[in-house]
């Protein structure tokens, strides 16, 4: 285990974090990282967000954990941009399916690939917290392991390899954690069905009320975005 | 005709001299034990493969999933108002916990604020709810030592808390109160006046058990400097709740941050202690009770008059974005990741929970303690099933 | 026994059936008065109610329902000696029972070493504790067997040793003896209350009752079960008729060892001689036969309360904790009460 750095803590209980103290972070990460840092966003009173380059993964667990002081690993995970080709499963069967959107968009901090990792650690003497994305490789879904930096990554890698198919380089020992050994496919992506849907047709097609402030429509049953 | 038996009679012979093999090879290298998935001690279906050294355990692998119902995906296809009634059921002692993150997330990116009463009541029962989880571990960790009469007391005292629960929101298990602006109605009357009697029965609890179990002198054998997790694995293994403050790491939700809670608005003390042992964890939960029901007292006195549900359109959609909100569960730190696309529901929620980042330490704290002592780690951890596969 | 020339088969059948009693009931009552009730008011609930007026029928039922359940026994397992492992706990308890005194002729036999046989019986049913656990084929089984080997075998000595203190101080090993000696005993030249050896051997006492917790693994010792553990220990994988010999013979341990404590220390069948101004055992009236066993089941439930108050109180001991307080503690103190007896003895 990589022993920690010793950390300048304050013992009283410092105030909770405001913008300047955010400002800062991005600063100093910044000039830990250099051109690794591809995006930021800082909302004010809320959150920091940061994207990384999918090369730099590891190395911006180091500046994060060594230059900002971030101790504590909250969570690892992963994020699928693509729209669901199966929308919410509330159509019914019968009908043809409607048109959905299929444009890969991805939320803050932008990103070029459909797949996205996603931490979260904090600071536990400064009080702040720090989001960080990177893009994972459409061709090849493989991102450095954070296990070196934070020993808890471990477990949160084994479920975003099993939920997602993301391989993580270095993990010592990526099987899988929920799903049985034999499991075939990666749930939580859009394109693996959710099956109760798809089994058994949704019950509220069959007598479906228009939700409280809707227009009634002429065939009764409720008008709702497809898309996801 | 004969082949077949042949063969039959080859295959079984093969299998006995694997068996006879495996003995040999596990004679000298120790014997190998699954705790679970049916087992008395872990608290729902979960399994541990061991090897053990007679006693001694030599590596310790917590195989989680027994109970895994998928909730990020079902999320996908529901709407905000649905996922509240899903999510109640992540951890099922402390429910209304749950169901208080994803609120304030979502609230966050509609960027409405809930009225100053709603905030109390949330607060008072997430509180509640916190000690409605405690006192059943309280209980629960003499039945895993061998003292087998507390928790009945923990299960009496308990049935006050859920009562009052009822009573507001029609649940006890499952309150399924919360909801985006507010809260679903207002209290009962005479709530507050029953919340204060309660709350006095339950320090009268926190005291019996302390006296039964904390100060008995077997009980101290068996937790003190068992399962020591210093403060820097604590901190990378992400442990969160008691769990971290046991080993000293001064870092509490409700003081640190600041979300649409009425954490600043009571006085209460963070506890902290340097040993990060089996017993600092317990004896932290047991003063965390106490603070919880100090907590309420407070909080019901200076109760603001308002109205419980802020200005939200009757159908919610939620705007485009992203919202991370996490809070000081009963059983550590639960978080919800919100990523909207501006739907009726969300496009993906990620759920942290507290009980997956305490037993991934599992692994760590679990080499060369004996068999008894793994009992009393995994329950001074304190993790509930339904948490761990969320 | 009774002043009736009896054939000797007669006599034979009637100490078969008063064995029988004399484990069976005590067993039973400790069962519904103790685990079914007294444990249920302890922990606030109200125990079983449905068997019966206040749940008394309710070992009825329990024992109806075990008969009538499936002989199974798992396919790996060592299948004679699987079978007799039950019985040879069973079997400890009833050849106990056999020195035991009821009365001033209400006895089974009057050995002269009494106190040795009953110490050297004892230890019979670790042996079937012992081949419980090894014989199941079953990892749990295994280990709660091992334990149970350490542990019983660890306390058989101190009980020894806290016994031999009374000894000493009666000056024979006969149970009958020991109740004459105790009953007819002076304190300081008064004998309203006898002599209960309870009173100068209140060290011993204590170390027995220890000893005797542990025997019959009761927490705070019973590693060897272990409910949240090994789920059963040495019992896992016995159920149905098996299971019963072994839920009867702890109970019915429980009572027996109850039984020999009153007599070893509270003065047994007896009540002071002097009350009666009687001389000796011989003076004994004959409806002393009659009175004595009740007697001894009011003694036995008051030191079998004690026994159950802490099994329902305390959390359990690791193995190595329970060894070392055997080893360390128990002995050393037992072996000093003895030096201290036999010095007060001789002086006195």
């Amino acid at each position: 285990m990589v022993p920690l750095p010793e950390t300048d803590t304050a013992t009283e209980t410092p105030a909770l974090p405001g913008d300047a103290l955010r400002d800062g972070i991005v600063e100093r990460l910044r000039g830990a990282l250099g051109d690794a840092l591809v995006d930021t966003l800082v909302k004010p009173n809320d959150d920091i967000w940061v994207r990384v380059s999918t090369a730099a993964w590891r190395e911006a667990g180091f500046a994060v954990r060594e230059t900002l002081g971030c101790d504590f690993m909250s969570y690892l995970s992963a994020i699928d941009w693509m729209p669901s080709p199966f929308g919410r499963g509330e159509e019914d069967p019968t009908e043809p399916p409607p048109e959905r959107a299929t444009a890969i968009v991805q939320g803050y901090t932008g990103g070029e690939t459909r797949f996205q990792v996603l931490a979260r650690v904090y600071s536990t003497n400064k009080h702040f917290g720090i989001t960080l994305k990177a893009d994972v490789p459409d061709d090849s879904l493989v991102v450095e392991s954070w296990v070196p930096v934070y020993a808890g990554a471990n477990w949160h890698e084994r479920q975003a390899h099993e939920m997602f198919g993301i391989s993580f380089a270095g993990h010592p020992d990526l099987r899988n954690m929920y799903l049985p050994t034999e499991f075939e496919g990666y749930p939580l992506r859009k394109d693996f069905p959710l099956l109760a849907r798809i089994v058994k047709p949704w019950p509220g097609i069959v007598d479906v009320e228009p939700l409280p402030g809707e227009p009634e429509s002429a065939d009764g049953e409720a008008t709702e975005e497809a898309s996801a | 005709m004969t082949d077949l038996i042949d063969r039959q009679r080859l295959s079984y012979i093969a299998a006995q001299a694997a068996d006879a093999r495996l003995n040999v090879e596990l004679e000298t290298e120790g014997m190998t034990l699954n705790i679970g998935p049916q087992h008395p001690a872990t608290h729902g279906t979960l399994r541990i493969i061991v090897r053990l050294d007679g006693e001694q355990v030599v590596w310790a692998d917590p195989s989680a999933g027994y109970m895994h119902r998928g909730h990020e995906k079902l999320t996908e296809v529901r709407t905000y108002p649905q996922i509240t009634t899903l999510v109640n059921r992540i951890d099922w002692l402390g429910s209304f916990a749950n169901e208080v993150p994803f609120i304030l997330a979502a609230e966050k990116l509609m960027g409405i604020e809930a009225p100053p009463r709603a905030q109390w009541i949330r607060t008072i029962m997430m509180e509640m709810s916190r000690i409605a989880n405690v006192s059943l571990f309280l209980g629960d960790l003499g039945v895993q030592l061998g003292a087998i009469t507390p928790v009945f007391f923990a299960f009496r005292d308990r049935e006050y808390v859920l009562n009052l629960l009822e009573s507001a929101s029609g649940g006890r298990f499952h309150p399924n109160f919360d909801r985006i602006g507010g809260l679903k109605e207002d209290l009962p009357k005479g709530w507050i006046d029953e919340t204060h009697q309660v709350m006095k029965k339950l320090r009268n609890f926190c005291d019996e058990i302390e006296n039964l179990l904390f100060g008995n002198e077997i009980f101290q054998s068996r937790t003190r400097g068992i399962g020591v997790i210093p403060r820097e694995v604590a901190l990378q293994y992400g442990l969160s709740g008691a769990n971290l403050r046991a080993s000293g790491v001064d870092w509490d939700l409700r003081r640190d941050q600041k979300v649409g809670l009425a954490y600043d608005k009571a006085d209460f003390t963070v506890w902290t202690h340097p040993d990060g042992d089996s017993f600092a964890r317990c004896w932290i939960r047991l003063q965390e009770t106490r603070e919880a029901t100090k907590i309420v007292d407070q909080l019901l006195d200076t109760m603001p008059a308002g109205p419980i549900m802020a200005k939200v359109p009757r159908i919610i959609k939620v705007p485009e974005g992203e919202a991370w909100v996490s809070t000081e569960n009963p059983l550590g730190e639960m978080g919800y990741y919100i990523v909207s696309k501006g739907e009726l529901g969300p496009f993906r929620v990620k759920i942290k929970t507290a009980s997956f980042s305490n037993m991934s330490v599992a692994p760590w704290v679990l080499r060369g303690v004996y068999v008894p002592d793994i009992i009393t780690i995994l329950a001074s951890l304190y993790f509930i099933l339904g948490d761990i596969d969320c | 026994m009774i002043a009736v020339d009896l054939p000797y088969w007669a006599q034979s059948l009637l100490r078969v059936l008063g064995g029988m009693v004399a484990v069976l009931l005590p067993a039973g009552t400790i069962v519904y008065l103790f685990l079914f009730k007294m444990m249920s008011f302890m922990q606030s609930r109200l125990g079983p109610m449905e068997a019966g007026p206040y749940g008394s029928m309710q070992l009825f039922a329990e024992v109806g329902k075990w008969l009538q359940k499936e002989d199974i026994q798992p396919e790996k397992a060592d299948a004679r000696i699987f079978k007799m492992a039950p019985l040879i706990v069973l079997v400890s308890t009833f050849l106990l029972v056999a020195v035991v005194p009821f009365g001033p002729d209400a006895y089974f036999t009057n050995f002269d070493a009494g106190v040795f046989y009953m110490l050297a019986v004892s230890s019979i049913s670790v042996l079937g504790i012992l081949i419980a656990g090894w014989s199941s084929a079953n990892k749990y089984s295994l280990l709660g067997g091992l334990r149970a080997a350490g542990q019983l075998i660890a306390y058989e000595l101190p009980m020894v040793l806290a016994v031999i203190g009374v000894v000493i101080q009666a000056g024979t090993m006969n149970m009958q003896g020991i109740v004459a000696q105790q009953n007819a005993g002076e304190i300081f030249g008064w004998d309203g209350l006898g002599n209960p050896y309870i009173l100068t051997q209140f060290v011993g006492f204590g170390v027995f009752m220890i000893a005797v917790q542990a025997e019959l693994t009761q927490a705070p010792f019973d590693m060897p079960i272990a409910e949240s553990e090994l789920v059963s220990g040495y019992m896992t994988e016995y159920s149905g008729f098996r299971f019963l010999i072994f839920f009867i013979a702890e109970f019915a341990t429980a009572g027996v060892f109850s039984l020999i404590a009153s007599v070893l220390f509270l003065g047994g069948w007896g009540v002071p001689f002097s009350w009666f101004s009687w001389e000796s055992i011989d003076d004994v009236d004959d409806w002393m036969n009659v009175a004595g066993p009740l007697i001894m089941f009011t003694k036995m439930l008051g030191l079998t309360f004690l026994i159950m108050w802490v099994r329902f109180s305390y959390p359990r001991f690791r193995e190595d904790q329970l060894q070392r307080f055997a080893w360390k503690a128990l002995i050393p103190i037992a072996l000093v009460n003895i030096m201290i007896t036999g010095i007060l003895k001789v002086a006195f």
